[in-house]
């Protein structure tokens, strides 16, 4: 690797560590074959966001300082997951003593899809992916960190994610009817309010399905994970995808 | 203390930063202000006749009972002003002038210089408001510059008949007010 | 009753709540079409946004500004410390004209002052006018939503009351009919009223007028053949200048309900010669709001209801499942300033999705409230069962070691239990939905294999 290439720490949220790691296996290698060199610390574990989102955000300052601990020596923070990058950057507790550092951390982490076009200036990927694909946008992704442009605001249309894949060869990406609506996973909304959760959930896929989608595509495992337990258990014949895996799979 | 003095005492006690009263600039609107007027009313349930149509209308329709206090349809005019609005309650049509209208949403601004009753334009079966074409404006914006400082103790803006949508979201046009509005542009 | 207990009854009806939730999605979907014809849009937002803002930092000089102006032009002006207050001072102006049936045009203050019952104790009859509200007062109902009250009724819910109340034929379900069979009833009220009550859009500092905004018209035919005129305003529906209604009627009907304007927008300044005309400024817990700066800005919303549209919990729980005078993401930032422990569960109806926040005409950061609610009601319940595990995950995630040791007991223990055990109805994540397929190792595993050899 040359010196000069800007420094990459991988950030694998917790739970993609423990479920997904093809995710973080594709997040891993695309970045590698994008020309970057990376490293994944081995002794972080989790952003704090389940426990800032249930309402203790102020006893998660633990789990944050190992956070910037971890992250402050890298030039840039990338993971495969809008919401956990969204945390770190906003809603993580101000560490006073980390102070500089946590700044670092804030200003230098990207969502992957983010990284690969504001940051390496990669317009799209080029390959082949002959597949009809619906495109799920994580809310903290969307209206957070602004991947994309949503129905509810008048501004000129964009998707980062959707960029990317734009040149593929045989996709096809359909329209949905409600084509940014959040799909119930919410972290602990996803238990403490289960009806309403699994409800929204469902609608999300049918609105895939209806379309004819073969796989939901999307940037946050933690809503593909909610909306892949409930089309398992429904029988729902569609596949659930994380943007990196068809990236990943398409550019060798 | 009266609640008077411990409101304005509550908000005094927070020391609050003033923050700016932002001007507000001009926006672009639409070039054919006719034709976007008469796009905006058709959206609210009005529609834009021509004086011969209204003239037909009221021929054909036989309305018993009109008030108008446009110049241009006093001829049309069959009843006394009464002096109490409820009295109005059985007008079949008024005919009022408008001052002004905004392109972008078919408002009419119309205040007591246009109003003999401030119950008219709403107790009335049917309406129909005269507009003169060069006082079309853009936006709401020029709207409120038009009216500027003016003194009026009622004044409204009027852009639809009377309507609802509380029953299933069904449109139901004359809900209380005028079950029809139509306006002449002259 | 928690509202995640309200929600789960509320979908028991599927057909219902489907019917519920894309009603809902319609009015948002009309707004979408409707913003999207206005290129300054995000311009007017922001303009709304910082107008609120700066009245609300001065709110003190504008509300004696309002009241000098409003004064000189002859209106009444009273001020009510709470809902209590506002209330007698409605009941004595009736008492003194001796009036014993009002018309009222809608108001959600009122309804937050819980205004008809105590009208109705006195022996007043009040005669909600707005046709939602007609509705569901013959119901003895609430309103489901602040801008259409009656949204969660169907209208063979309506013909059967309108049957019962105003002897329409059994049966018929045409809005067409019951709307206009509504129409007589409420214009025989219209004429005898000698008092109307309306709420506020806007009140004007400058002028000293204040705005009333229908469809309908019922705000006029109440107030124009009535001799008595009260209007009743929260404190904070203040603006600064005339000219800043240009902004705010350009957002609030399209926010609303995707109409470019509602068809009447009444300006009050003074009484008709003979008549009389009061003006009642309502604080009611809002300087309270007021002075807790994260939450301060709530009090720009113009009740719009565009928040509620778009919430997707709210279109799938109901208006009723929030138990407070104004439902959805507004409601569930405003009421737990109002009662913390009654509230408690309000800000945790949310998958924090933002779409409230971006839907808001003036820029309320609903969502992000929400959130600072959460962290207010966990230090309020203290050490909670839930706070204790959060603790504990906190302990767990700071330790690397930790976190290892007990990330592979949760993946060794799935794969070992047996379905009846994590299917049980008891846990809340499999009752509706599968787990994931688990993976050999994790990527940490992977990683220290194929990578830092």
């Amino acid at each position: 690797m040359k010196k000069d290439v800007p420094h990459i720490g991988l950030f694998i949220p917790c739970y993609i560590d423990q479920f997904y790691p093809n995710v973080a296996i594709a997040t891993l290698e695309l970045l590698e074959k994008l020309g970057c060199k990376v490293t994944y610390p081995l002794g972080q574990t989790c952003c704090g966001q389940p426990m800032s989102n249930a309402g203790f955000e102020a006893d998660s300052e633990g789990t944050t300082s190992k956070f910037i601990s971890d992250f402050a020596k890298f030039d840039y923070i990338v993971a495969p997951s809008g919401s956990c990058v969204l945390h770190v950057k906003e809603h993580s507790p101000k560490v006073d003593k980390l102070k500089k550092n946590q700044e670092h951390v804030q200003s230098n982490i990207y969502e992957l899809s983010e990284f690969i076009t504001d940051v390496l200036k990669v317009d799209s990927i080029k390959g082949s992916f002959p597949h009809k694909i619906g495109f799920h946008a994580s809310c903290h992704g969307l209206r957070g960190l602004r991947l994309a442009s949503d129905s509810e605001r008048n501004e000129p249309p964009f998707n980062k994610t959707l960029q990317l894949m734009k040149d593929l060869e045989g996709l096809e990406v359909v329209e949905l009817t409600r084509k940014d609506e959040c799909c119930g996973f919410g972290g602990t909304f996803a238990v403490s309010e289960e009806a309403i959760s699994v409800q929204m959930g469902k609608d999300r896929i049918a609105d895939h399905v209806d379309k004819g989608v073969e796989i939901i595509v999307g940037g946050d495992m933690s809503c593909i994970m909610h909306m892949q337990g409930i089309a398992t258990r429904d029988k729902d014949n569609v596949q659930l995808m994380h943007f990196a895996e068809i990236l990943n799979q398409v550019i060798s | 203390m009266s609640s008077k003095a411990s409101i304005l005492a509550a908000i005094k006690g927070l020391n609050m930063k003033e923050k700016p009263l932002p001007e507000i600039p001009d926006f672009d609107v639409a070039p054919d202000l006719i034709e976007a007027y008469t796009h905006s009313l058709n959206g609210n349930k009005g529609t834009v006749v021509s004086k011969e149509e209204l003239e037909q209308l009221i021929a054909e329709t036989g309305f018993p009972k009109i008030y108008s206090s446009s110049p241009s349809f006093a001829t049309f005019t069959n009843c006394e002003l009464p002096q109490h609005p409820a009295d109005f309650a059985d007008l079949d049509l008024a005919i009022i002038e408008g001052q002004f209208a905004s392109a972008e949403n078919a408002a009419i601004w119309l205040d007591e210089s246009n109003l003999d009753l401030r119950a008219i334009p709403f107790i009335t079966a049917h309406l129909v408001i005269v507009i003169k074409k060069e006082n079309i404006v853009g936006n709401m914006h020029e709207a409120y510059k038009r009216i500027g400082a003016t003194k009026s103790g009622f004044g409204v803006f009027i852009a639809g008949p009377s309507k609802t949508a509380d029953i299933e979201q069904s449109l139901v046009v004359g809900a209380h007010g005028a079950m029809s509005l139509r306006v002449v542009i002259l | 009753m928690s509202h995640p207990e309200n929600a789960t009854v509320f979908l028991k009806d599927k057909e219902r709540a489907k019917w519920h939730d894309d009603t809902l999605w319609i009015v948002r979907q009309k707004r979408d079409v409707t913003i999207h014809q206005i290129p300054e849009w995000e311009k007017l937002r922001e303009l709304a946004s910082q107008i609120k803002d700066h009245t609300l930092s001065k709110l003190d000089f504008y509300l004696e500004e309002l009241e000098k102006n409003a004064t000189a032009n002859g209106i009444k002006v009273h001020w009510a410390e709470n809902a209590e207050e506002h209330n007698k001072i409605i009941g004595k102006i009736l008492d003194e004209k001796n009036c014993k049936a009002i018309v009222k045009s809608k108001s959600i203050l009122t309804e937050e002052c819980h205004l008809n019952p105590f009208l109705e104790e006195k022996g007043i009859e009040v005669v909600d006018t707005d046709l939602g509200e007609r509705i569901i007062q013959f119901l003895k109902q609430p309103p489901s939503h602040i801008v259409m009250p009656a949204i969660h009724l169907k209208k063979s819910d309506i013909s059967d009351i309108f049957h019962e109340k105003l002897h329409t034929e059994k049966g018929n379900v045409d809005p067409v009919y019951l709307t206009h069979a509504a129409r007589l009833h409420l214009r025989e009220k219209f004429l005898q009223a000698k008092v109307a009550i309306t709420g506020v859009n806007f009140a004007i500092a400058e002028t000293g007028e204040f705005v009333v905004c229908t469809n309908e018209g019922n705000a006029d035919m109440g107030v124009h053949l009535a001799d008595t005129h009260i209007a009743c305003m929260g404190i904070e529906k203040l603006i600064p200048r005339r000219k800043d209604l240009g902004v705010f009627l350009r957002l609030l009907a399209r926010s609303a309900t995707g109409q470019s304007i509602t068809n009447y927008n009444s300006h009050f300044r003074s009484p008709s010669p003979g008549k009389e005309l009061h003006l009642i400024l309502v604080n009611n817990g809002r300087t309270k709001q007021l002075a807790r700066e994260k939450f301060r800005n709530s009090l720009k919303c113009i009740r719009c209801g565009a928040c509620m549209n778009t919430c997707p919990i709210y279109r799938r729980s109901g208006g009723f499942s929030y138990g407070s005078t104004v439902p959805g993401p507004i409601g569930s930032i405003l009421s737990p300033g109002i009662d913390l422990k009654k509230y408690s569960t309000l800000p945790f109806a949310s998958t924090l999705c933002g779409s409230c926040t971006d839907v808001c005409p003036v820029k309320i950061n609903i969502h992000e409230q929400l959130y600072e609610w959460r962290q207010e009601i966990t230090k309020a319940q203290g050490a909670s069962l839930k706070g204790l595990s959060m603790k504990l995950a906190n302990g767990i995630f700071k330790s690397p070691l930790a976190y290892k040791v007990s990330g592979k007991l949760m993946r060794a223990s799935l794969k070992t239990l047996p379905d009846s055990i994590i299917y049980n109805p008891l846990n809340a994540w499999g009752k509706g939905r599968n787990l994931p397929n688990l993976p050999e190792e994790s990527f940490k595993d992977w990683y220290k294999k194929n990578r830092n050899k």
